[in-house]
């Protein structure tokens, strides 16, 4: 029987429309807007000003605390200015926007398309070269690798766990990343390991990518210690906890981090980044970005510069169809509605995801009928319409105590409830009052 | 690009099941019992249905439009429900005004006044059964005769209440059993009873077809009908002439209509798995207790509604297995 998580779970229809599309390279874009908060922490410090000639790979931005990174200018050209744009939550943050003038790389990147697969780097230097390049969790949630590679004191890694789950409906990016880029990230999960000093590493790998599962258990023979871990298909698998629970039985408690258990967690994407980085002094600017939807025409996996406008990749896809109703960055279940396509692309978007009219938009809420189907749904073992009636109602101690902060926001309560009741907005609206309690109770 | 862009939080799909989904196809797992009782007791069942199913569905419609002024909720199907349950609660002959009586408690007081669907403690449509039975009890206990494969106007005793007198009069449970329908005619429903009662296999035929459909799950009508054969068993093997075996007690009465259809209300029942076991053999202890020992030869619509109120309590204190939790 394949592996799994055992508390709760959903299986939305997968639609996966691109997964048989080769990664495209997107030409480049006219200019770019770098964003300079891209990642959770710090925002990076703008080290640029208007009118300087930037080269592929030039910092821009320079890490401004130890939970931030390094930002990298994804093209060549002249700085044309530095603004406040609107980001994908819709508020306006600062930006760094290029003209886009040729295509010069810096002279250190190694663009040759040979496989380096000795490591001859000390642990320490990988972490810092890591660092340096600016790399964040390509899963999405941007979280900067170099600090999921320094365990606190007196906390020690036993297992790497790389997530090719790609639990989201729609998106393929890791998928065509996984068959496509296969070596590169094999050596990128070694140089990993040997950052964590730790002598295994396991791929988690939903079933319904059967051709990724078989390419890589057939390289997995030449990279000494990495194992693959065929998944029974069920969302939230790539969940960091629900991932850890799946491949290894060890159950995250709650408020604590994957550490606690001895295991680090990194995506595939991340995996790649950090072989190009350490192996060809590549810096993070460019990634895999899945276009899709139903009523897209051709819906494509691009490698796109960072900073590149949505509405190009749109275009390149075939357009943006008459019947858009919602453009959402990342997946279905956990991405988010942006208010424009002229955003750019920042290091996690995953996907962008066009909704046609007759989905975008929610049902008329009717009354609980205390199914229980999101109590059955939610991976975290939580009452959601128990959180809910305690957001509605105010009642923040409760709400607490009902553990509240450990949803992990996956949306599977409200996928699932039959009378359309936003539990998740309500619960959202829970965690950030009861959040905000916990912090000032500790200050 | 001017499009304007619809923003919502995620997530940005949904299922596509809904409420009124779920009370349409727990109608349609109740039609086959249904059609059988039409079938057995003939035009007066379909009145008996017709009226009980109006009956709830106007009393909720008038009373949302006039008394609470809300907008009336009858298209989500779970008024149509709560008078379909009703009549099968009810004997086929009984007066059309009592009918109408029950449905008001049902609709009005049961569901209505505690807030509506979703909000009400008690299975409506038990509530008004249970009022009709206190209120009527001779009305309420006058069963078609239907043994003789004619339904005429005499009247004839449930087998359980046969068994209830039999047993208190000290004759052995094999002599009484003797005289009633065989088991297999009690499984196919050819015996007197409330209409919906009658026929075990249909209302099973009802229960697979909700399992399939995903609208119950396996535990409240497994566990209570498997409390119920485990209790009456150990007091039939105690005491084999002075109890109904195990068999008898599933096949007569309301145990499988109450089990599959009563107590699996979402609304009334234990949201957690291991609240709904609790719930579960809770009813079936005191089905047994109140058919062997109580007054009434039947007992579950009682049950049911004694599990109700406890409902909130397991509720309030089974909680789902939490992820990660501390031990």
């Amino acid at each position: 029987m394949l592996k799994t998580f055992k508390i709760g779970g959903i299986h939305p229809a997968e639609n996966k429309l691109s997964a048989k599309k080769a990664i495209e390279v997107l030409p480049l874009p006219k200019t770019v807007t770098i964003m300079v908060a891209q990642h959770i922490g710090a925002p990076s410090k703008v080290i640029v000003s208007r009118g300087d000639q930037v080269k592929v790979g030039q910092v821009v931005a320079q890490s401004a605390g130890f939970v931030s990174t390094n930002i990298h200018a994804s093209v060549s050209g002249k700085v044309a200015k530095i603004d406040t744009l609107i980001d994908s939550s819709g508020y306006k943050k600062e930006a760094i926007v290029i003209t886009v003038e040729g295509d010069e790389w810096l002279e250190t990147i190694d663009r040759s398309p040979d496989l380096i697969s000795n490591i001859n780097l000390e642990p320490k230097a990988i972490v810092d070269k890591i660092l340096q390049a600016g790399i964040v969790g390509l899963g999405g949630a941007t979280f900067p690798t170099h600090v999921k590679l320094s365990p606190p004191p007196g906390m020690k890694a036993e297992v790497l766990l790389i997530n090719g789950v790609e639990c989201e409906p729609y998106l393929t990016a890791d998928h065509r990343l996984m068959l496509e880029r296969s070596d590169e990230m094999m050596v990128g999960i070694q140089i990993l390991m040997k950052a964590l000093q730790v002598t295994k590493a396991v791929i988690g790998i939903e079933n319904n990518k059967p051709d990724a599962i078989a390419k890589l258990s057939e390289l997995s023979k030449k990279y000494h210690g990495i194992e693959i871990c065929p998944l029974k298909v069920q969302y939230p698998q790539g969940g960091e906890k629900q991932l850890i629970k799946a491949v290894t039985g060890r159950e995250v408690p709650s408020g604590a981090l994957p550490i606690a258990v001895g295991a680090v967690v990194n995506n595939v994407g991340t995996a790649l980044a950090v072989y190009e980085a350490v192996m060809k002094n590549k810096p993070l600017f460019e990634r895999i970005v899945t276009v899709t939807g139903k009523s897209v025409k051709n819906p494509s996996n691009f490698l796109v510069r960072i900073g590149t406008p949505v509405s190009q990749l749109i275009e390149a896809a075939g357009g943006l169809p008459d019947d858009t109703a919602k453009v959402i960055s990342g997946g279905p279940m956990m991405g988010k509605a942006i208010p424009s396509i002229e955003i750019a692309v920042t290091k996690g978007t995953s996907g962008i995801l066009l909704i046609p009219e007759t989905e975008g938009h929610r049902k008329a809420m009717q009354n609980c009928i205390r199914c229980g189907r999101c109590v059955t749904a939610c991976p975290m073992g939580l009452e959601p319409f128990l959180l809910m009636t305690l957001a509605e109602k105010r009642l923040w101690e409760r709400s607490e105590k009902e553990s509240v902060m450990d949803c992990i926001e996956c949306g599977s309560c409200s996928y699932s409830c039959p009378a359309n009741r936003p539990l998740l907005d309500y619960i959202r609206l829970g965690k950030m009052t009861v959040g905000g309690i916990i912090r000032n109770r500790k200050s | 690009m001017s499009k304007l862009l619809t923003i919502t939080p995620s997530p940005h799909i949904h299922q596509g099941d809904s409420v009124d989904k779920i009370m349409y196809r727990v109608i349609f797992a109740l039609i086959p019992a249904l059609a059988w009782s039409f079938f057995v007791f003939g035009l007066s069942a379909v009145m008996v249905t017709l009226t009980a199913v109006l009956a709830c569905v106007i009393f909720e419609w008038l009373i949302q439009k006039f008394m609470l002024k809300t907008e009336p909720t009858i298209k989500d199907g779970s008024a149509v429900l709560t008078g379909i349950l009703l009549a099968m609660n009810l004997p086929a002959q009984i007066p059309l005004w009592i009918i109408i009586l029950g449905s008001l408690v049902a609709i009005g007081i049961a569901k209505l006044s505690f807030g509506g669907l979703g909000q009400n403690i008690f299975n409506p449509a038990l509530v008004g059964r249970v009022f009709l039975l206190i209120s009527f009890p001779v009305q309420m206990t006058s069963w078609p005769n239907v043994t003789k494969n004619i339904v005429d106007a005499t009247t004839e005793a449930t087998p359980l209440a046969l068994v209830k007198e039999g047993l208190k009069n000290g004759t052995p449970f094999n002599e009484i059993v003797a005289d009633l329908p065989a088991y297999s005619e009690l499984l196919l429903g050819k015996f007197s009873g409330s209409m919906g009662e009658v026929s075990a296999l249909l209302l099973l035929a009802g229960l697979v077809y909700m399992l399939v459909r995903k609208v119950v799950t396996w535990h409240i009508p497994v566990t209570t009908l498997g409390t119920i054969a485990i209790f009456t068993g150990i007091l039939w093997l105690i005491d084999p002439s002075g109890n109904a075996d195990p068999m008898f007690h599933l096949l007569t009465g309301g145990v499988m209509l109450g089990a599959i259809f009563m107590a699996t209300d979402m609304v009334t029942s234990p949201m957690s798995k291991r609240g709904q076991l609790i719930y579960s053999v809770g009813i079936g202890a005191i089905t047994v207790c109140i058919r062997v020992w109580g007054a009434y030869p039947e007992g579950i619509s009682f049950a049911i509604l004694i599990m109700n109120a406890f409902t909130p309590l397991i509720n309030n204190y089974l909680k789902p297995k939490r992820f990660g939790e501390k031990k």
